[in-house]
């Protein structure tokens, strides 16, 4: 598999993380997956960094795409870091699948400089129209798992982790709602599109996916 | 070439070579400051060496292990060389692709010089005059030996327990050879409880009534009781309690019930005495003094102030790896060494497999692993062999 990262090949809100990411930037990916972000950042921006991941599936991917990755649980806390050995920590859709999302994120908090966290919005429209027509949990193309087998155990929604940052003392730099998730469409208007973001006051319920830019409050 | 040695992924038949490399003219120069000439060194190859020289891939043993990793001998062999499963076409280490180098470490027993090699200053074996080395040494011996090969760059230095150390030293001392380094089951220094284990093993040789202060070559008897006790001690840390216990149980061994004296009642008894007495046919007892000793010396980061001058040329890839039934070298000492590595920003990738054999795992079969390594030589030798075009 040739793997050199490409923007062609990024899904849309990887593209927007690493968009917030300095060139040239220490980096720490939690939950990296197959690596496809930390590939894009350490081609594209000259990124230094590993990424964490559990699953043996991803690891492989990652040694196959020649990106540094550390088997391990990021439950267990990143006590082999010191504090601010990171410019950027990123947890880019894995929030909802930790056992302490609030630990992991004060632990992102003391290891990085900046944290960037992308999760899948709870409140989004259609996770409440299904809830409320079905009556069932909701499964999506993002979230396709039932409720009883599923890596997916702390949903929230965007107003939900305000609620967080502000409990956490956490400064919020950029809040970028997105409007899609996939890859990017090929159709030009299209791609204009899912660029887009949807206005923030509604994006509680108009956005499938929220990205966070945050910071320690001094 | 017998049906065997063309089964798909075997090197087949293969030759120990044997090369002098120093002599007592021109000695190698040792970490202590004493110098050791002549010095041979026994080592075997597989696949071949690329034009440019650069498509090496050195496989550093551990304690017992010799130059012949791979492959037989002879048609007649029962067994083929120590990591034959991981060597051939195919295979992790692909001769399709790399230059398989494999040397009897420094000290050793089996071709190389060592404890039981003639001093040519009293024409006896040196026994115990035979100079301390160290993991240094080791790898200064290896880097000889691959200039006289005529490589230049090796693609991976590969090694497992203390061969991970050797692997370690290589990605310190020869930085721009060193493409990638693996290492396994393996600890940048052993604790004090390695060091505990490695100790009594010693004592049990250097007891042996036949020991005779190491000087026992024209000794009727070896010290073999007291090399099979440190090997039977060894051995079980090299394995699973789960493990042993799957294999063994409390089974009984040829008999029904239990004794009721000292006799060997239990299977785990008897498979340890063969353990010892097949050991002490190959080894060499002063070897496995020195070579335990080599590794207590090693400490490559002994002080954190220095750790970033050491670790600033280094340019390897590293993947470093674990297995969670090992208590030889636990997980948590494979992540020590990853950790120092990442806090100086090399590239390091870390995994921990699943398996029950403990810490011979590397050396046995083990899917997963064995993909791992597969997938991680091969990008190495993708990216190299874009890189190096034209070198």
């Amino acid at each position: 598999m040739e793997t050199q990262g490409s923007s062609n090949e990024l899904r849309v809100d990887l593209k927007v993380i690493a968009d917030l990411v300095d060139n040239d930037a220490r980096i720490l990916d939690l939950g990296c997956g197959e690596g496809e972000l930390l590939d894009y950042l350490i081609h594209q921006k000259n990124a230094n960094g590993f990424g964490v991941e559990i699953s043996d599936d991803g690891v492989r991917a990652c040694i196959e795409r020649g990106v540094p990755v550390y088997q391990g649980d990021i439950d267990q806390g990143l006590s082999d870091h010191p504090a601010n050995s990171f410019d950027f920590v990123i947890l880019s859709h894995t929030l909802q699948a930790t056992m302490r999302p609030q630990y992991v994120v004060q632990e992102m908090l003391r290891v990085g400089k900046r944290i960037i966290i992308s999760f899948p919005n709870f409140g989004y429209w259609s996770m409440r129209l299904n809830l409320l027509t079905h009556g069932r949990m909701p499964q999506t193309k993002l979230l396709p798992h039932s409720w009883y087998d599923t890596p997916n155990i702390h949903h929230c929604t965007i107003l939900d982790f305000r609620d967080l940052c502000q409990e956490m003392n956490i400064t919020i730099v950029r809040f970028l709602p997105l409007a899609s998730t996939g890859m990017e469409p090929h159709n030009v208007i299209k791609r204009k599109l899912v660029k887009r973001l949807p206005p923030k006051g509604l994006a509680n319920l108009v956005a499938p996916v929220a990205v966070f830019l945050l910071e320690k409050r001094n | 070439m017998t049906g065997r040695s063309n089964k798909l992924g075997s090197v087949g038949l293969v030759k120990t070579h044997h090369v002098e490399l120093y002599s007592q003219e021109k000695p190698l120069q040792l970490e202590s400051g004493a110098t050791l000439g002549p010095v041979t060194v026994a080592y075997e190859t597989y696949g071949k060496l690329n034009a440019e020289g650069t498509n090496g891939l050195l496989l550093c043993h551990a304690l017992s292990g010799n130059a012949h990793a791979a492959g037989y001998h002879s048609p007649d062999d029962k067994k083929p060389g120590w990591w034959d499963r991981y060597i051939g076409p195919g295979k992790p280490f692909d001769t399709n692709l790399f230059y398989v180098i494999c040397s009897n470490n420094l000290a050793g027993c089996d071709g190389t010089t060592g404890p039981s090699s003639i001093d040519p200053k009293t024409g006896k074996p040196y026994a115990l005059s035979f100079p301390l080395v160290t993991i240094d040494d080791m790898t200064n011996l290896q880097k000889a030996l691959i200039d006289h090969l005529g490589v230049k760059k090796l693609m991976g230095v590969i090694g497992g327990s203390m061969g991970g150390m050797i692997a370690m030293q290589w990605a310190l001392a020869y930085p721009e050879w060193v493409d990638s380094c693996v290492i396994i089951a393996s600890t940048p220094r052993l604790s004090a409880q390695n060091i505990a284990f490695n100790a009594v093993a010693r004592q049990a040789i250097m007891t042996d009534h036949h020991f005779n202060n190491g000087s026992y070559y024209d000794q009727e008897c070896r010290p073999e009781t007291g090399l099979a006790l440190a090997r039977m001690m060894a051995h079980i840390t090299y394995l699973s309690e789960e493990g042993l216990h799957q294999k063994f149980g409390r089974r009984l061994q040829d008999r029904d019930e239990l004794s009721y004296g000292f006799e060997t009642d239990f299977a785990i008894e008897s498979y340890l005495n063969y353990q010892g007495s097949s050991f002490v046919k190959k080894f060499d007892a002063n070897t496995y003094i020195y070579i335990t000793k080599s590794m207590e010396y090693y400490d490559p980061f002994p002080d954190p102030a220095t750790t970033l001058e050491q670790l600033k040329p280094v340019n390897a890839r590293f993947l470093v790896i674990s297995f969670d039934t090992d208590w030889r070298f636990q997980t948590s000492r494979s992540k020590e060494l990853v950790n120092t590595l990442y806090r100086h920003r090399k590239d390091v990738t870390f995994q921990e497999f699943a398996s029950p054999y403990g810490h011979d795992s590397f050396l046995l079969d083990l899917p997963p692993f064995q993909e791992s390594l597969q997938l991680f030589l091969k990008r190495i030798h993708l990216e190299e062999s874009r890189r190096g075009d034209p070198r």
